[in-house]
């Protein structure tokens, strides 16, 4: 059109800018106010939320571990300790690709396909901010070279540990048993709080059964986290109360002198206080180092100790099953006199053989092919007179038997504080009708009254039920633990003994009988281990066993060749001084020529051990 | 030879000039007061965000004197001179913004010149030709335009923006577009076409999806919910609304903020500072910010109101209100309330180039301002 037709009017367009002006700020004044709201709404109506979010982004918990509980023996002897140590710890959220991660790290620090198992079992029942441990024990070298490269690998950090470390992890193994990294079962069922950042927990042994104790507090630190987690300072710190060290009923010289006597002959040992129930040395041979399963143990060592022939992972002395042979007569004789079935000085013909009345087909034999003659209770301990002890238990009956025998604590566990004990066999119809559903014939009562047949006991168990001869009647519960240390600066407490039941002899004769037989074996030509006490500050009270691994009329019986040691168990119980005893001694070897030739040179070291150290004052002493 | 005389002369006149330019300065002195307080501001901001940076506020106080140089010098400049240089301007930033394009050929985010001494933003240089351009082609036509005149300035305000919008830097491009269609609202476009403007603008908007980038798509998803990708593409939100709610009435206190000294709010010393502020300064140091900045622009519209000229007010308004623009987009990124879109914090953010270019485009207003109407109407 004709743009000159149409003039500008100044005026006009100066007003309407005016308006527009005004319009304009009244927008933008409307808008700053819509952006001032939205300001209050998140400033103060939704303030605390923001508050508390913004706290919970830069403060952050860290569970403190509390330091392990140490183990001594009771002279204050060290036998678990807590050694420094580095390990690999990756917070999960902070890597990327772990797969990737795991791979290029495994080429600066060697990562077995254990540890990635077990990295990532443990992984799923941790939160992913939490740090996890990946590889333990690093040597100095993979720290160097993992300190280089780290850079590499955001979310993976060296992390100073205390570690678990054995001093006498060998001798030791059965009792102090050890700590290994805690798998996804145990991580299920341990206290998530307790043991957040802990690592390992007790596998075996003292370890186990007073985890407890030894595991202590966990502590906590309330810290200031920046975006990446890395800590900038301290808000606020509880101390972990570290566990309670322990000192058990031990002696490791006793342990030590024990584990060196059996020159690596598979058996087992146990010595204990009659007085007062303590263990003083408990032996299982062979044995291994606990120090290999701290830090996980590799698969060949492991599949080593477990496929062994001898194997050396069976606590022998708690759970090994060993026919106790003639090593039960002091038993059956004390019940039988308790019973009223002999008097102590009834005597008995030994002609070489016995033979249930009515029955002439079946003969059980003596030791000594025409018999040792005419015995009373004494000698037929001494002496080990079969036929004395047959008579004796088949009078008894089997229910009255198995009533008085597991007075001793046969057929069932001690109640020692270790876990895995086994109860053994202590033969009766309940016994035989729910093992085999079969009745019990009065032939399998006369060979149970010497100690064979269904029999089985443990060391411990023959430990205790000798403690128990050494006691008068009395049973005191066989256990390890001697005092608990709560702090580094409070004295050793001693753990309160339970009140022993009342004792199982009412007649104080038949026990000096019994006794005296005891004291026979070693003391008297005729004894089975006549010798054995020679040159013993103590008189020693002391029986034989020696069973027979196998029928004879086995095949295996023949097979095994013409060598009696392949051929027997070989036991020997015994405790000293034996008027006031303060030591009762078991051993068990699993094969052997006798017992008086194998096993009780084994007690003796034993003995002499204790007597050399006995005058050492007993209070706990601290470290 | 020099006498005695002659150098007095001299000194005699310097004097003059120097006591003219005190009692009719060059300068709008409220406009410049609020200026000068927003730079304080800024930099002590700045020294919090940057965890005691003394470098980093050093740089940008260097900035603000480069700026406000430049600021004193274009106040020097009439408008008119402004209005005849307007085309050749325009039309040189845009040959800049297309050089970019092609320099930037295959790379990502490409927006800078390389000019060895300094790295130059061309579409910085828009922010100031567009309005400039605007109103130099509505001052010389009949107000309110027309359609005809819509779609001329549809064309010269599109070409740049999408230029910039390809780099990919959409918030300069908003801000570009703003400051156009600002200069075509204040000359009195009329409401009804305002609304269909609107209209078609709102029923056109789903037809950007495909053009977008994909981060920009993340960008809007995550603003429509955040919680979706918390440690993601969601952290910047949460983490800025976080600091900003935690600062509750009366703030943490300089330095105090959490939500920026551990980290935990990204890009905290450039497009997230106003978190950082409002988390130490609380809802009362906020809304005194947003006085602040309401007075600026209250200011610069008045100044456009007495201006001489149709070029002079188009321009002036328009520069003032795109300044709001920059408040609006920022403050509403950091609470929440609109997408994230990288639009600094005006004077406060760190960073050169939006500061030059801010001072200089203050610098026209002083200029329309110095060579106002002498007497009002």
């Amino acid at each position: 059109m004709n743009k000159r037709a149409r003039i500008k009017d100044a005026r006009h367009e100066s007003a309407l800018f005016r308006t527009r002006a005004i319009a304009g700020f009244l927008l933008i004044v409307a808008c700053l106010s819509l952006l001032g709201a939205r300001f209050f709404y998140l400033q103060v109506t939704r303030h605390d939320e923001f508050s508390s979010r913004s706290d919970s982004n830069r403060i952050s918990i860290r569970r403190i571990v509390p330091s392990r509980g140490l183990i001594f023996d009771r002279n204050g002897v060290l036998l678990a300790d807590n050694t420094a140590a580095f390990r690999l710890e990756v917070v999960p959220e902070q890597v990327g690709r772990m797969d990737a991660m795991l791979d290029a790290l495994s080429a600066v620090v060697p990562l077995s396909e254990d540890d990635i198992q077990r990295f990532n079992a443990l992984r799923r029942t941790k939160r992913p901010f939490d740090s996890v441990p990946l590889r333990l024990k690093l040597s100095e070298d993979e720290i160097a070279r993992f300190s280089v490269e780290r850079w590499r690998f955001p979310g993976v950090d060296v992390v100073p540990y205390l570690t678990r470390s054995y001093p006498l992890g060998e001798e030791f193994a059965h009792v102090v048993g050890y700590v290994g990294r805690i798998d996804v079962n145990e991580a299920s069922r341990l206290d998530a709080d307790l043991y957040a950042g802990t690592t390992h927990v007790g596998k075996t042994g003292i370890e186990r059964s007073y985890e407890a104790q030894l595991h202590g507090k966990p502590g906590y630190e309330q810290v200031e986290v920046n975006a990446d987690k890395r800590v900038q300072r301290s808000i606020k710190r509880e101390a972990p109360s570290p566990g309670s060290n322990l000192y058990l009923t031990i002696d490791s010289r006793l342990q030590k002198v024990a584990e060196a006597a059996f020159a690596g002959r598979a058996g087992a040992a146990v010595a204990i206080d009659p007085r007062n129930g303590e263990v003083l040395a408990m032996v299982s041979v062979p044995s291994y180092d606990t120090n290999l399963f701290v830090n996980g143990i590799n698969q060949i060592d492991y599949s080593t100790l477990l496929n062994a022939e001898d194997r050396p992972l069976l606590n022998r002395a708690l759970a090994g099953g060993y026919l106790p042979g003639s090593t039960i007569k002091p038993y059956v004789g004390l019940a039988g006199l308790e019973l009223g079935i002999r008097k102590p000085e009834d005597t008995v013909l030994s002609t070489g053989e016995f033979f249930i009345p009515g029955d002439t087909k079946r003969a059980y034999r003596d030791d000594q092919r025409w018999g040792h003659g005419r015995v009373d209770l004494r000698e037929a301990i001494a002496q080990s007179v079969n036929t004395y002890f047959y008579g004796m238990a088949l009078e008894m009956g089997i229910d009255r038997f198995s009533v008085a025998l597991a007075k001793f604590g046969f057929g069932a566990p001690t109640g020692i504080d270790l876990l895995g004990e086994s109860s053994g066999v202590l033969p009766s119809r309940e016994w035989k009708r729910g093992r085999f559903n079969q009745a019990w014939y009065p032939g399998e009562t006369v060979i149970a009254g010497i100690g064979q047949g269904a029999w089985v006991v443990t060391p411990l168990q023959l430990g205790q039920a000798v403690s128990i001869i050494a006691a008068r009647g009395v049973r005191h519960q066989p256990h390890l633990l001697r005092a608990v240390q709560e702090g580094i600066n409070t004295d050793p407490q001693p753990v309160p003994l339970p009140t022993p039941a009342p004792g199982i002899v009412h007649n104080p004769a038949n026990w000096t009988a019994v006794e005296q037989g005891m004291i026979n074996v070693v003391n008297t030509p005729s004894g089975t281990a006549h010798g054995m006490g020679d040159g013993f500050p103590y008189v020693i009270a002391g029986k034989t066993g020696t069973a027979e691994r196998f029928s004879r009329t086995d095949e295996e019986w023949t097979s095994i060749g013409s060598s009696p040691i392949q051929r027997h168990q070989v036991l020997f119980e015994c405790f000293a001084p034996a008027d006031d005893a303060r030591i009762a001694v078991v051993v068990a070897l699993e094969a052997g020529r006798s017992g008086a030739h194998d096993a009780a040179p084994i007690a003796r070291a034993i003995l002499d051990a204790w007597a050399r150290y006995d005058d050492v004052p007993r209070e706990v002493t601290s470290r | 030879m020099i006498d005695a005389a002659t150098i007095e002369r001299t000194f005699f006149d310097l004097r003059h000039r120097l006591l003219r330019a005190l009692q009719r300065p060059a300068l709008d002195l409220p406009l410049l007061g609020a200026l000068l307080l927003l730079a304080t501001i800024g930099l002590a901001t700045l020294y919090s965000a940057s965890n005691l940076d003394r470098h980093m506020v050093i740089n940008q106080g260097l900035r603000f004197v480069l700026g406000g140089v430049l600021m004193l010098l274009i106040a020097r400049v009439p408008p008119t001179v402004l209005r005849n240089w307007t085309p050749w301007l325009y039309m040189a930033s845009l040959l800049l913004l297309m050089v970019v394009a092609v320099l930037g050929q295959g790379r990502g985010a490409h927006r800078w010149l390389d000019l060895k001494i300094m790295r130059f933003q061309p579409s910085e240089l828009v922010k100031l030709t567009l309005p400039m351009m605007a109103a130099w082609y509505l001052h010389a036509r009949e107000l309110p335009p027309r359609w005809t005149a819509l779609a001329a300035l549809a064309l010269l305000i599109g070409a740049p923006a999408l230029l910039i919008a390809r780099q990919p830097d959409l918030g300069t491009a908003l801000l570009v577009v703003a400051s156009g269609v600002f200069a075509v609202f204040l000359a009195g476009l009329a409401w009804w076409r305002i609304g269909v403007a609107l209209a078609a603008l709102a029923s056109a908007a789903p037809l950007a999806w495909p053009f977008m980038h994909e981060y920009q798509r993340n960008r809007l998803l995550m603003f429509l919910n955040p919680e979706s990708d918390p440690l993601g593409n969601g952290w910047h939100i949460i983490q800025s609304e976080i600091a900003v709610g935690s600062g509750g009435w009366l703030g943490k206190g300089w330095h105090q903020g959490t939500q920026s000294q551990l980290e935990f709010l990204p890009e905290h010393t450039t497009d997230f500072i106003f978190a950082v502020f409002s988390e130490e300064w609380g809802l009362v140091g906020v809304l005194l910010l947003l006085a602040l900045y309401i007075f600026i622009v209250g200011r610069g519209l008045w100044i456009a109101s007495n201006a001489r000229d149709t070029y002079s007010r188009l321009l002036a308004g328009s520069i003032s209100m795109a300044f709001f623009v920059y408040v609006m987009v920022n403050g509403g990124m950091i609470t929440g309330l609109l997408p994230v879109v990288g639009v600094p914090l005006p004077l406060i953010s760190y960073g050169g180039t939006s500061a030059v270019s801010l001072l200089a485009g203050f610098g026209v207003l002083m200029s329309i301002h110095s060579h106002r109407r002498l007497l009002p109407r």
